[in-house]
């Protein structure tokens, strides 16, 4: 039973890091219709930022304050590339085909790829800790600080994110825009600012993503966003796409699913086994968890 | 239609053959290709055994070179991918024209070239492939070191017989020949000393969360842990184990052996032990000097891979000064009659299988040294 | 009749004598450069994968990003026939001089890859192609890669150590063969009265099945077609390269054959062939800066993307009807 126990809060602290990048997937396609496929990139540039500032600003102690320190600063340096990536690639093709647009979306992913192969060297990095470590024992099942940070930052971004968008007016601008791109600019809304913030959370919170996850599993490498962002978009969809709370149900399924696939199943369908409840989502509720049916119109 | 199809075809065909010359081969100086991971998840592999080869045949051309002329070392890269060692291979043999391979680390990397090299005729000398399958593939086909059948069996013994364990539990690499050989070699000898596998869990070169698979096998008790796999997945291995709880050490094989090792796992590595070529430690003055040398050279201490490459590199060329010719048949007959060749990593002598038979050095590993423990003798 | 099979022997022998000659068999010691050789066949396997690509993509409309997963299934199935079977099936044409039967065995096995090929085909486009635009391009993806972690997990072709020994049966002359009949194959289609339906599908689906044009059953069709003739490329990779891995068939090599085909242009077959051998002659000419290579390649499809997205050809052939260039359809609305 703890053996059990134990896979759970491992499915759980994996599934939290994939709540939070499938929250920024969740956000820009409700708004824009877009897959974002380099959304798992920026989750890796996020880790990369991280990986810098560790190291250039060496402490003796790994403290708190510092590893939150170091969080703020690759969320709001990836937030920024978030703004940047749409402005100059998404934007000129907002209006285009369908097709179009997700062909950019694979060019910027493969950019971030191979530039981040050629900046930050194609081999794996090491990150240094920059909480203090301890670990807890409940009930027999061994809980890491690292996983419980993960996994509580998680549900606090999220449920940030929730009140954001029921309670300000910019939420409910982002609401509105999903709803209807068109409409919202002759109610007077700059879609333009609104797409740009939403871009901007999104990958705020992916590079938050990548600064936990590299606080806890402590290897990095430029390649690392390819799998994650793809798991975590079936997360997205999983919960209902353009669904906020269902982004984070979505992520802690598909977490426990791989964990449980690997310890009971076999190691070496981990990666296959997001991509079969992808299909079978689609196949039989595409919609999601929690998502509504959309009906197409001629 | 089709005519016009393949006039453009052929006109484009034209141009390319025009600008595309055959290498000639070069009689000024002899041409050594070599082949390793210099880049990915295995780099310091690569790294380490081109620095080896490169100071051998820096000696050796001061020494006034291999039978006159100066020795090449052509180095590919193949960025840890069996594909690419494939890849490098045939440019190295086709594009570069070079009389021999040096190559690779990796078993599953050396399977994958093996084929190429022994079909174009040209002898391969693996420094550290283990898996007993790389010269199985043909006889142009050599190793410098011990095969896993014998390291696998220098770790079962070691754990059954100096260190009184009973229960072992394995966690191999799936994705590579020679974690999956040398798990099966291991398992079967541990029986055969007395001791019980009590569970077996697998992973994929690359994978970083281990904690599912390590949760399934804390939870049958192992005294230790045997991990054959390579130092970037044994270091985080080995500190997830420790955030789990589990204290029993672990235990692997040459794989481990990386100056980086304990920069990735840390002081979950404390107490864990691994078999290797050779120990830093050695008192042999041939030992000691080639690492003086080396440390002269590079700044660093050699690794067992290093050391792996020096002599494999000498004993490439001692064979061809052997042969008086750099023809591949010459070679590959004065590389199978080496006998008690003097290397840093011991006395080599290649068998007829075309393996060295060489004695396994146990290590432990204790706050980032790795400390000399015990050497196995082959066949005792 | 007689002169399409005079034709067809012409080209037969007009690719083998150039294989002999550029290989050096013809006249030794004139020949180019095994590595120029080898960069000219595997632009010949680009093209196939082009080609077959774009009747999916370009030509139908459904975005497919899975064709590596069917380019490994034809190599895998076509290379577990030649290791294991590879010495019998020879002794079966032994009366044949050399060239010959080993391209009789080539034939076969690549036929098993086809075969295979198709029939994953169809396992995956019957469910996957109901669904439209952004999550058909996902769910190929997801295929794709289920397809790979499958063969990982087969021992019998080497499992996660990737399958060696393959016995090298193509060669050029096979390579181009087959290159040219999938561009014949194909411009066939698209000229047909079903290359209409495709094209129809493509435009406007929803107009088309009020129409009465059957459209899943057109997609379907038009995507194992696709399928196999990847997995002839697939096949003819694995016996010219003799060892194969799942690493050389994951998404990234089913975006590489995007490229080509966005490169070149998406609604065009010259477009597809431009573009596979633009893009190996780029990748090889760039060898020297290896590193900037698929940077290059991003920026060049995120600048295509954005200002010429209709690729080098758009919707031209070089030889043929020029086929009328496609609109994009407007959503009608207020330009705010």
């Amino acid at each position: 039973m703890s053996t059990f126990l134990q896979q759970l809060v491992n499915g759980l602290s994996l599934g939290s890091i994939y709540a939070l990048i499938a929250l920024g997937y969740t956000m820009v396609y409700g708004i824009l219709r877009l897959i974002n496929f380099a959304h798992g990139d920026v989750y890796m540039v996020g880790a990369y930022v991280g990986y810098y500032a560790s190291t250039r600003f060496r402490a003796q102690e790994p403290s708190y304050p510092r590893a939150i320190a170091i969080m703020v600063l690759s969320m709001v340096v990836c937030g920024a590339l978030g703004i940047v990536i749409e402005r100059f690639a998404y934007r000129p093709v907002r209006r285009a085909a369908k097709m179009t647009s997700l062909i950019t979306a694979i060019g910027v992913s493969l950019l971030l790829e191979n530039g981040g192969q050629l900046l930050f060297g194609a081999d794996p990095k090491f990150f240094p800790s920059n909480a203090p470590h301890r670990e807890f024992n409940v009930a027999s099942v061994r809980i890491t600080s690292e996983q419980l940070t993960v996994f509580v930052v998680s549900l606090v971004l999220t449920a940030f994110l929730l009140a954001f968008i029921q309670k300000t007016r910019t939420g409910k601008a982002m609401r509105a825009v999903s709803f209807n791109l068109d409409a919202s600019k002759l109610m007077g809304i700059s879609t333009d600012r609104i797409i740009a913030i939403t871009f901007a959370l999104g990958s705020a919170f992916a590079a938050a993503a990548g600064v936990l996850v590299a606080m806890a599993i402590p290897k990095i490498d430029p390649l690392m966003g390819i799998m994650s962002g793809l798991k975590a978009f079936v997360a997205a969809v999983l919960g209902g796409i353009g669904n906020v709370p269902g982004a984070l149900i979505g992520g802690l399924i598909i977490g426990i699913a791989e964990v449980f696939t690997v310890g009971y199943l076999s190691p070496t369908y981990r990666d296959a086994i997001a991509f079969a409840i992808l299909i079978g989502i689609l196949l039989f509720r595409p919609q999601g968890i929690l998502g509504r049916v959309e009906k197409e119109k001629v | 239609m089709k005519m016009r199809r393949t006039g453009m075809l052929a006109l484009t065909l034209g141009v390319a053959a025009a600008f595309g010359c055959a290498p000639g081969r070069s009689s000024k100086e002899i041409v050594i290709g070599e082949y390793g991971s210099l880049t990915g998840n295995t780099a310091t592999f690569g790294q380490s055994t081109k620095n080896g080869s490169e100071m051998a045949f820096n000696e050796i051309n001061q020494a006034g070179g291999l039978l006159g002329k100066p020795v090449k070392l052509v180095v590919e890269d193949d960025q840890s991918k069996p594909e690419e060692a494939a890849t490098a291979v045939t440019k190295l043999i086709n594009q570069n024209a070079v009389q021999a391979v040096l190559g690779e680390v990796a078993s599953s990397r050396s399977l994958a070239a093996a084929p190429i090299c022994q079909g174009a005729k040209v002898p391969m000398v693996t420094p550290s492939s283990t898996n007993p399958k790389v010269t199985q593939v043909g006889d142009y086909i050599f190793r410098v070191c011990f095969t896993d059948i014998q390291q696998g069996e220098a770790d079962a013994k070691f754990a059954a017989k100096s260190l009184k364990l009973k229960k072992a539990a394995l966690l191999y690499d799936v994705r590579n020949d020679y974690s999956v050989g040398l798990r099966l070699v291991f398992a079967q000898k541990f029986k055969e000393y007395g001791g019980e596998i009590v569970a077996e869990q697998s992973y994929s070169e690359g994978d970083s969360d281990f904690r599912a698979q390590l949760t399934q096998l804390k939870s049958a008790n192992p005294e230790v842990i045997y991990v054959p796999g390579y130092y970037t997945e044994v270091g985080t291995i080995a500190r997830q184990s420790r955030d789990l709880g589990i204290s029993a050490p672990l235990l692997g094989g040459d794989g481990w052996d990386s100056p980086r090792l304990w920069e990735i796992g840390g002081k979950a590595l404390n107490g864990c032990y691994f078999s290797n070529h050779y120990s830093v430690d050695d008192p042999a003055p041939a030992v000691q000097k080639f690492v003086a040398d080396y440390k002269g050279k590079y700044g660093n201490t050699p690794d067992a891979l290093a050391a792996l490459g020096y002599d494999a590199a000498r004993i490439l060329a001692d064979a061809i000064k052997r042969a008086n010719s750099t023809d591949g048949a010459k070679v590959r007959d004065a590389l199978a009659q080496t006998k008690d060749f003097a290397g840093v990593t011991g006395t080599i002598t290649i068998d007829k299988d075309r393996n060295a038979v060489k004695p396994v050095v146990m290590l432990k590993v204790q706050d980032g040294k790795f400390v000399f423990q015990e050497r196995i003798e082959p066949g005792a | 009749m007689i002169r399409r099979l005079a034709i067809f022997a012409a080209v037969v022998a007009a690719l083998w004598a150039l294989d002999a000659l550029l290989s050096g068999t013809l006249v030794p010691g004139m020949m180019i450069s095994p590595y120029v050789l080898q960069v000219i066949t595997l632009a010949g396997i680009n093209v196939i994968l082009a080609v077959s690509l774009n009747l999916i993509n370009g030509f139908t409309g459904q975005f497919s990003i899975g064709h590596a997963g069917f380019m490994a299934i034809g190599a895998y199935t076509s290379a577990f026939f030649s290791v294991n079977f590879g010495s019998s099936l020879e002794r079966v044409f032994r009366i044949l001089p050399e060239g010959p039967r080993r391209g009789a065995v080539l034939l076969l096995v690549l036929a098993a890859g086809a075969v295979a090929a198709a029939i994953a085909g169809f396992l995956v486009g019957v469910p996957s192609l109901r669904l439209r635009g952004d999550y058909l391009a996902i769910v190929t993806l997801g295929f794709g890669e289920i397809i790979r972690v499958f063969i990982l997990n087969i021992d019998a072709v080497g499992g996660a150590r990737g399958l060696g020994g393959i016995p090298k049966y193509s060669n050029f002359g096979w390579v181009y063969f087959f290159a040219i009949a999938s561009v014949v194959v194909v411009s066939r289609i698209v000229n047909s009265s079903f290359g209409r339906t495709l094209l129809a599908v493509r435009e406007d689906e929803i107009a088309a099945e009020a129409m009465g044009v059957h459209t899943t059953r057109a997609k379907v069709i038009s995507f194992v077609i696709s399928s196999a003739m990847a997995g002839i490329a697939g096949g003819l990779f694995a016996h010219y390269l003799m060892y194969i891995h799942t690493n050389s068939f994951t998404f990234l090599k089913s975006i590489e054959i995007i490229i080509m085909i966005v490169l070149g242009g998406m609604g065009s077959i010259t477009g597809s062939v431009v573009g596979a051998v633009l893009y190996i002659v780029l990748t090889e000419g760039l060898r020297a800066f290896e590193q900037y290579r698929m940077v290059t390649f991003s920026f060049l499809l995120i600048l295509i993307m954005i200002f010429r997205p209709q690729g080098l050809m758009g919707h031209r052939e070089l030889f043929g009807r020029k086929r009328r260039e496609a609109r994009q359809p407007s959503t009608p609305s207020i330009e705010a």
